[in-house]
């Protein structure tokens, strides 16, 4: 690690002025991508601007008929929170399934979301769901947010502040794990509301999170895993391949977790 | 007392400093002045070094001393060494190149120790490093271990041009190929041994110390035998003379092999101290412990197996490739040799066999001894070949592996090992009871009806511990003997320091080497400590690994306790005013035999002190005995795992449903410790086969290099296991311990293997059977049966 100022708002105001102010700095939220990478000094951004003293960016609500979750939301209080579990049951799956108790317990939404780590599983389950990524400046939907790999379209010092999730859609993610990293190695969350499905696929897409637009057409016509049987399966030269998993695996199991999140979502 | 004495599950006494944060690891030491060094690594496989630009790194700030190889030149630091001399087919010696602890004219291996930056902190170390400017012409890297003898091959050591280290064999060639003549079926497997890397909990580290007033230093070192550190450190390395180097090794984290050796990380700790002036630390992190740490296993075997038409195993043909790595580690060359080859025999009655053995250079770290070192190896040859022949010959594996059990004692195999004592007929049975064999097609079917494939393997090893006569070991290359040595201090009041040359770092010794005593003098457990781990401390002594510590370590304690109990009887017998030979100990108390005239063993310790009863021309004061201790043979601990998986074919995902370990250790200390070994073992067994394994890229870059590449075994990925034990006592150690520490990892690779391949209709898979691999598997046979 290089030496660092390091700054600790306590209002997203002052948060967004040092953000202003500071092009280079970095908004810190759990710091479990961040801190890695500047202990293994790969990133040295100059400044740090702590985001956990900023309580207005924490907490999760039932707004109407969406959840809005605070950027600075653990993924151990999505997982746990009675809210989650009873509005979107799924989501608070997803969450308690990240890393470990230590990641869950640093690790936030906002950071997730920000970082679109192409194996994270946040973006499969906002990206399915429909979620909106609010921020300082502007509501982004997820559907125009997760740009590439590790990229998003958040501009410099922008701070996303919540995330809006729309209840009310029969929704799973089905999470096959790198045996290493656990990280995903697919991920696949279906979403579906009324005449709306969506499939969304993370940790295989060689350009990060995708929809898959043919599982969906094949699903919205009858939501239950047969209707995936023949439907061809996300090509592999759009895919990712690495020693744990070739480009043509991780297409096969894209197939099988998504016929296990329909099944999942379907309540089965 | 019997609550404590050997046999008793006592509670680790060492758990409470380490589980409540207070113990003593080298990173808790911390000594006044203390700079910290940070190493500089070769990001090349393979480069000569043209130039070492240290000039502006050594202005930075905080920069103490920058050192490279040339001041290892310039102040003769002799190179690390490897202590076991091989000798190849034709008699030649293995040929060993120099191994500088920082590189001189020339990188081997990513990772390779370029330069030490000595800072007043880490972090400016850390700056200084990065600011040194080397001029690398990088060669061609030679990676892959089938190709690395290849001619065109760039060599790596001069001394080994062809980059082989050496070509050995072990037994008789002309009786193997009479015996595959006669064979009516030969089972031949191309099995890799997938390299891995040792991930104790705790890294290495080291602070080097030196006093100038006393010229001496003191090593702190995270080290599995620091005798044999001072003993490397001052007859090669040449840094100080024995009685000037104090090793210290702490508390240690775990070592599973790898903090046997002596690294150049310690060697600079201790040789810049005196340099610098002030104590040097060193904590590796992950990353260099990835890179740098003593890789293990890594092997291409290709094997056959001969037999007659009743499944009688005639004959073992062996063909093995071990990668050494870019320098001989410490024991390296011992591990595929005679720690591997004369395994191969198993626990069978097999007349002849045949290995030969060529170990490499490759541009990839040194690859040395871990957990098993060389039986795991041996074991996943041997099971792996019977598991398939009874396939091949259609029949039961478990009653062809019967067939062929060695059943009479003492029996020597035709690769050097005289087996002493074992019942492998009834591990067997009782393993196949406790598993419920019998209920294994039944749950194959209802696995079956659920669209998964159930499979079950065996693994019957045998593995030689207490390591080792003297004599036998140094008639085959060793360069030191491995008795034990133990000290035992009964202080005026009756509690007893037992100094040991062996070394704990998770085994228990403060435990069960307590349990020992207590039971033997009749004295609280709480009133026994055991001492390890400082040369000043502990005169002498080999240190901790091959499960040796009970079987040599604890024989050490017994037989400079049968010296204290002959002195404590001559004491007792001047108090009690009684004949010696009339005098009975038991229970802690010594009585004139046919009287209640009796004196408990604490008195006799302060009569002893005191020596108010008898005269110094009598008997000398006091109450303290050493002891050395030599094997007069190895010991064969052995047993019988089953390993029962499902495996899903939709996504190759593997899950071990059971799994049932017999193992025959002999007299078992504590039960409790002795499950912890063999968890703990199963648990880097079932790693190897299914998760572990080290990726170089073709030019020698580590893939694997953290943990979110290299897959370690975590609890969700393990069954709850079912041990038991059968008991054969040792015959060659005055306790009958055979050793427990590594027979999980040796037994498990294979049983898991077994299972799957038997899930997947005996298709072949390598280690480690990850998802995808199992997943290329169920379809590559799919594609057979649809042909
Ligand atoms: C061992 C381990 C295992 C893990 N396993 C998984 C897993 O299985 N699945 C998974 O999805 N993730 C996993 N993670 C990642 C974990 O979820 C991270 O914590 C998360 O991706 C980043 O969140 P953070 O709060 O730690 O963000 P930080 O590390 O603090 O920040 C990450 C990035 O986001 C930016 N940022 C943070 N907050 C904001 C904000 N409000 N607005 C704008 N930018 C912001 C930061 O500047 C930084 O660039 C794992 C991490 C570890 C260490």
């Amino acid at each position: 690690m290089y030496a660092f100022d390091y700054h600790r708002p306590t209002t997203l105001k002052q948060a967004g002025n040092l953000a202003a102010k500071n092009a280079e700095a970095k908004l810190l939220a759990g710091g479990h991508t961040l801190l890695p990478t500047m202990k293994q000094r790969l990133a040295s951004p100059p400044a740090l601007i702590d985001l956990s003293g900023v309580a207005e960016l924490s907490g999760i609500a039932l707004k109407g008929r969406n959840l809005v979750i605070g950027a600075m939301t653990t993924h151990a209080e999505v997982a746990g929170s009675d809210l989650v579990k009873a509005a979107l049951p799924g989501l608070a799956v997803l969450a308690g399934g990240i890393g470990d108790p230590h990641v869950r317990h640093r690790g936030t939404i906002g950071g997730s979301v920000a970082n679109n780590d192409p194996s994270a599983d946040y973006p499969a389950g906002l990206l399915a769901l429909g979620a909106t990524i609010v921020t300082t400046k502007r509501r982004i939907p997820a559907s125009e947010f997760f740009t590439s790999l590790f990229s998003t379209a958040l501009e410099e010092g922008e701070i996303i502040t919540r995330i809006i999730v729309p209840t009310g859609a029969k929704f799973a993610y089905q999470k096959f794990r790198n045996p290493a990293s656990r990280y995903a190695m697919v991920g696949v969350a279906v979403a579906k509301k009324g005449a709306r499905v969506a499939v969304a696929v993370t940790g295989a897409g060689a350009d990060g999170v995708f929809r898959w637009a043919e599982a969906e057409a094949a699903l919205a016509r009858r939501f239950t895993p047969k209707s995936l049987d023949g439907v061809a399966l996300p090509d592999p030269k759009g895919l990712n391949g690495d020693i744990h998993a070739s480009a043509e695996y991780r297409s096969h199991l894209i197939g099988v977790m998504a016929r296990r999140a329909v099944l999942a979502a379907s309540g089965k | 007392m019997a609550a404590t004495g050997i046999g008793a599950r006592v509670e680790r006494k060492e758990d409470f400093r380490f589980i409540t944060g207070r113990g003593n690891y080298t990173d808790d030491i911390n000594r006044p002045g203390q700079a910290y060094a940070y190493f500089l690594r070769s990001p090349h496989a393979h480069a000569a070094i043209r130039k070492i630009d240290t000039k502006r790194a050594a202005g930075m700030p905080g920069v103490l001393r920058i050192l490279t190889g040339a001041d290892i030149e310039a102040d003769k630091v002799g190179g690390l060494i490897c202590g076991w001399m091989i000798h190849s087919k034709d008699g030649s010696p293995m040929k060993a190149g120099a191994h500088p602890a920082l590189a001189i004219g020339k990188v081997r291996y990513v990772g390779d120790h370029v330069a030490v930056v000595i800072a007043e902190s880490l972090a400016e170390a850390r700056d200084a490093a990065e600011a040194i400017v080397v001029d690398y012409a990088p060669l061609a890297p030679v990676v892959d271990l089938a190709t690395a003898t290849e001619k065109g091959q760039p060599a790596i050591h001069d001394a080994a041009p062809d980059n082989q280290v050496y070509d050995w064999h072990l037994g008789d060639k002309a009786a193997v190929d009479a015996a595959f003549r006669k064979a009516k079926h030969v089972t031949r497997l191309d099995l890799v041994n997938n390299r891995l890397v040792p991930n104790a909990m705790e890294p290495r580290a080291a602070v080097g110390d030196y006093n100038a007033g006393e010229d001496a230093f003191t090593l702190y070192t995270t080290s599995q035998n620091p005798h044999v550190a001072r003993l490397v450190l001052s007859a090669f390395t040449g840094i100080a003379p024995e009685h000037k180097l104090r090793v210290i090794a702490p508390d240690v984290g775990g070592g599973f092999g790898s903090k046997i050796f002596i690294y150049a990380e310690e060697t600079v700790c201790v040789w810049a101290a005196k340099k610098v002036g002030r104590p040097v630390k060193w904590v590796a992190d992950r990353t260099e412990e990835f890179l740098a740490i003593a890789h293990g296993r890594d092997h291409l075997t290709h094997a056959e197996m001969a037999m007659d038409a009743d499944g009688r195993i005639l004959g073992l043909r062996v063909k093995t490739r071990a990668n050494l790595g870019a320098y001989l580690s410490t024991f390296a060359s011992s591990v595929p040799t005679y720690l591997y080859a004369p395994l191969l025999s198993g626990q069978y009655n097999i007349p002849a066999i045949y290995a030969e053995v060529e170990a490499v250079y490759t541009n990839t770290a040194p690859v040395d001894a871990y957990r098993g070192a060389g039986r795991p190896e041996a074991t996943f040859v041997i099971e792996r070949l019977v598991e398939v022949a009874a396939r091949e010959m259609g029949q039961d594996p478990a009653q062809f592996r019967r067939k062929n059990f060695i059943r009479k004692f003492p029996h020597q195999t035709p690769v050097i090992m005289c087996y002493d004592a074992g019942d492998y007929d009834a591990a067997m049975k009782k393993a196949l009871e406790a598993h419920d064999v019998k209920g294994f097609a039944r749950r194959r079917r209802e696995s079956g009806r659920r669209g998964m494939l159930r499979g079950l393997g065996y693994s019957a090893y045998i593995e030689a511990c207490g390591i080792a006569p003297s004599a036998a070991v140094g008639s085959l290359g060793a360069g030191v003997g491995l008795w034990e040595s133990a000290e035992v201090r009964v202080n005026p009041i009756g509690t007893v320091e037992v100094l040991t040359g062996s070394h704990s770092h998770g085994q228990g010794h403060e435990t069960t080497f307590a349990q020992l005593v207590a039971g033997r003098l009749g004295i609280p457990i709480e009133n026994v400590s055991i001492v390890h781990g400082d040369t000043d401390k502990v005169q002498m002594g080999m240190g901790t690994y091959g499960s040796r510590s009970g079987a040599v370590g604890m024989s050490a304690i017994v037989k400079a306790l049968d010296k204290i109990e002959a002195k404590a009887k001559k004491v007792a017998s001047f108090v009690l005013e009684a004949s010696e030979t009339d005098i009975d100990f038991r229970d802690g108390k010594f009585t004139v035999r046919g009287t209640d005239k009796s004196i408990d063993f604490p008195s006799v310790a302060l009569q002893a002190y005191i020596a108010h009863k008898f005269t110094g021309q009598q008997l000398e004061p006091g109450l303290k005995e050493g002891a050395f201790y030599d094997p007069t043979n190895f010991t064969f601990p052995s047993g019988v795992h089953i390993c029962e998986v499902e495996i899903d074919p939709a996504t190759g995902v593997t899950r071990i449903d059971r799994w049932t370990a017999v193992d025959d250790f002999g007299v078992i200390i504590n039960p409790m410790i002795v499950e912890g070994q063999v968890h703990g073992g199963i648990a880097q067994g079932i790693g190897q086969a299914l998760l572990e394994g080290a990726v170089y890229d073709k030019t020698g870059q580590l893939v694997t290099a953290s943990y979110m590449d290299y897959a370690m075994p975590r609890a969700d990925d393990l069954p709850s296991f079912t041990v038991g034990h059968t008991v054969t006592p040792c015959p060659s150690n005055p306790l009958g311990i055979k050793g427990c520490g590594e027979a999980g990892a040796i037994a498990a690779p294979a049983a898991v293997i077994n299972a799957i391949t038997d899930a997947l209709g005996h298709e072949e898979i390598a280690m480690p059977a990850t998802p995808q691999a199992v997943w290329k598997a169920v379809r590559a046979v799919a594609a057979r049966a649809a042909e």
